[in-house]
């Protein structure tokens, strides 16, 4: 879940009458503690859900082949960071988010939408679960309304909502040699007792009691750090140091939305929004319709679409020259059958890829169907999602 | 400053008077914008056919990096006697040398006066894109 593509430079959307992306807000984009040292390692940056962010350092492709062979290093410190904080915190989460948060372990971290009541979501989350407080890393574009969702149906429950993100830097740390590079920086924690999906506290970089969890959102083994945003600039350029012998690089948002596509990780604002829900996009991992976690908002919309659903998310490979891109619109001979909602060249794969709404009956890996370019047709091929899986630790 | 034998549009392509023909690319600042000096991340272009009638304005190809696509607008009227095929297979000529090797069409204009068009000479366009970069 959760990152950060790029606006394309025009976006392709705009020739969609379907377009689900919000306007670009008219406000100045905000800018993370690091934007200095990005622009100083070179960094173009671009506006991203109202930040002003590194879209990339490099050439996007070598920086994706840098996280998928050694190591790559991110500010996620536009991100959302929320603490529900007090004895119905657990229940709070519950009404709102589509997991059951009451069944995450301590420690564990769980993937979980907010949705309307019409199903559809206001975001996707990261759950972590702490004794009695959870805390929500949410999609910065976001961020505001979730603020605002959480704190509507807080009244009458016994809990507070937090937001830290002012407050909190985040960095994640991706690639196979994350662990070797993160290690010896950490005191008091030892990383390779934080399993997937798990978080713990540790002293990094002599900040105490650093939140790390090992989560992210590239495909690869890796690590996400929170803490003080007064210790950004030191803590990254740390981190950098250390892992520059392993082949550590600063990694843009370009690459790390190829990276998640790769892996079959959904974007707000593509796979999902408030037009697209989470059943057809393959995200039922994220949802419970437990008895036990009760009613929750959208659970009946979507316990309908689960029933009976119309289309579904799927990933598409074209050996054509062009890559696809959200809102173009795919063809079985003559007739419409779905749209891309995410694409990108793919070095991983070594092909264009996408992944695409189709309807029921053409969504079979190995339907051949045509995108449809501005009038021009380009053979391409279904597939299950993801396009790259790692072997997981 | 930016070369002044030619004019530019506000959507980044130049256009050149050579004899009877005019030769149209685009800007140093187009190119940047899909790929910022990293010219492995130009994917592909889309040029037309010879023999095509197009207008001022008017949406002749793309051109495509890895995260974005642009329009290539004609800033003339007239018909497309070349496109510079090279750059399909070649798109590092674009971040290399826009101006000349770059050239995308060659095009046999309706008129050789450009100031029918609302172009910009070289150092109004250098004051445009200083604006854009905020």
């Amino acid at each position: 879940m959760i990152a950060y593509p790029l606006p394309p430079a025009r976006p392709v959307e705009s020739r969609s009458p379907a377009d689900p992306m919000p306007a670009p807000s008219p406000t100045t984009p905000q800018r993370t503690t690091l934007y200095d040292v990005h622009v100083a390692l070179g960094a173009r940056m671009v506006e991203f859900g109202g930040w002003e962010m590194p879209v990339q350092y490099g050439p996007i492709l070598d920086e994706v082949r840098t996280v998928r062979n050694s190591a790559g290093l991110f500010d996620l410190s536009h991100m959302g960071r929320v603490l529900v904080q007090g004895r119905d915190a657990v229940r709070l989460v519950d009404l709102v988010a589509t997991n059951h948060c009451a069944r995450i372990p301590v420690g564990a971290i769980r993937y979980a939408l907010f949705c309307s009541h019409d199903g559809n979501p206001i975001d996707d989350v990261l759950l972590y679960r702490e004794p009695e407080n959870v805390f929500i890393v949410v999609n910065a574009g976001n961020r505001a309304a979730d603020v605002k969702w959480l704190r509507e149906h807080a009244a009458g429950l016994d809990c507070h909502v937090l937001d830290q993100s002012d407050e909190l830097a985040m960095l994640a740390l991706q690639g196979q040699r994350s662990q070797q590079i993160l290690q010896p920086l950490v005191q008091g924690c030892d990383l390779s007792t934080i399993k997937y999906y798990r978080f713990g506290f540790g002293e990094v970089c002599g900040m105490p009691r650093t939140r790390i969890s090992r989560t992210g959102y590239t495909g690869e083994d890796g690590f996400e750090i929170y803490f003080p945003v007064q210790h950004a600039a030191r803590v990254w350029n740390e981190i950098l140091r250390a892992g520059r012998p392993s082949g550590l690089a600063p990694i843009g948002l370009g690459a790390r939305d190829t990276l998640r596509l790769e892996a079959g990780m959904p974007l707000y604002g593509h796979e999902i929004d408030a037009q697209h829900n989470p059943i057809e996009a393959g995200l039922g991992f994220g949802i419970s319709f437990a008895p036990e976690k009760g009613d929750w908002i959208g659970r009946a919309a979507l316990e309908r679409v689960q029933a009976a659903p119309r289309r579904r998310l799927i990933g598409i490979t074209t050996a054509g020259p062009r890559a696809p891109r959200q809102g173009y619109e795919l063809y079985a001979g003559a007739a419409r059958v779905g749209y891309v909602v995410s694409g990108s060249v793919s070095p991983t794969v070594a092909t264009n890829i996408g992944s695409a709404y189709v309807s029921i009956g053409y969504d079979r890996a190995g339907t051949a169907l045509e995108l449809d370019i501005n009038g021009k047709r380009q053979p391409c091929v279904v597939q299950e999602l993801p396009f790259y899986s790692r072997t997981r630790k | 400053m930016r070369p002044n034998d030619r004019r530019y549009t506000k959507t980044h392509e130049w256009v050149k008077i050579d004899g009877e023909i005019a030769i149209f690319g685009i800007t140093d600042f187009a190119v940047n914008a899909l790929c910022s000096g990293n010219e492995g991340d130009l994917v592909y272009c889309d040029l037309p056919e010879p023999g095509r009638l197009v207008n001022a304005g008017e949406t002749f190809g793309e051109i495509e990096s890895v995260k974005a696509v642009e329009d290539l607008n004609s800033p003339i009227d007239g018909e497309v006697i070349e496109s510079n095929t090279v750059i399909e297979e070649h798109l590092e000529v674009l971040s290399k040398d826009p101006w000349n090797a770059g050239w995308m069409i060659k095009l046999k204009p309706r008129t050789k006066n450009l100031a029918e068009y609302e172009l910009m000479d070289a150092p109004s366009y250098d004051a445009y894109c200083a604006a854009q970069k905020h």
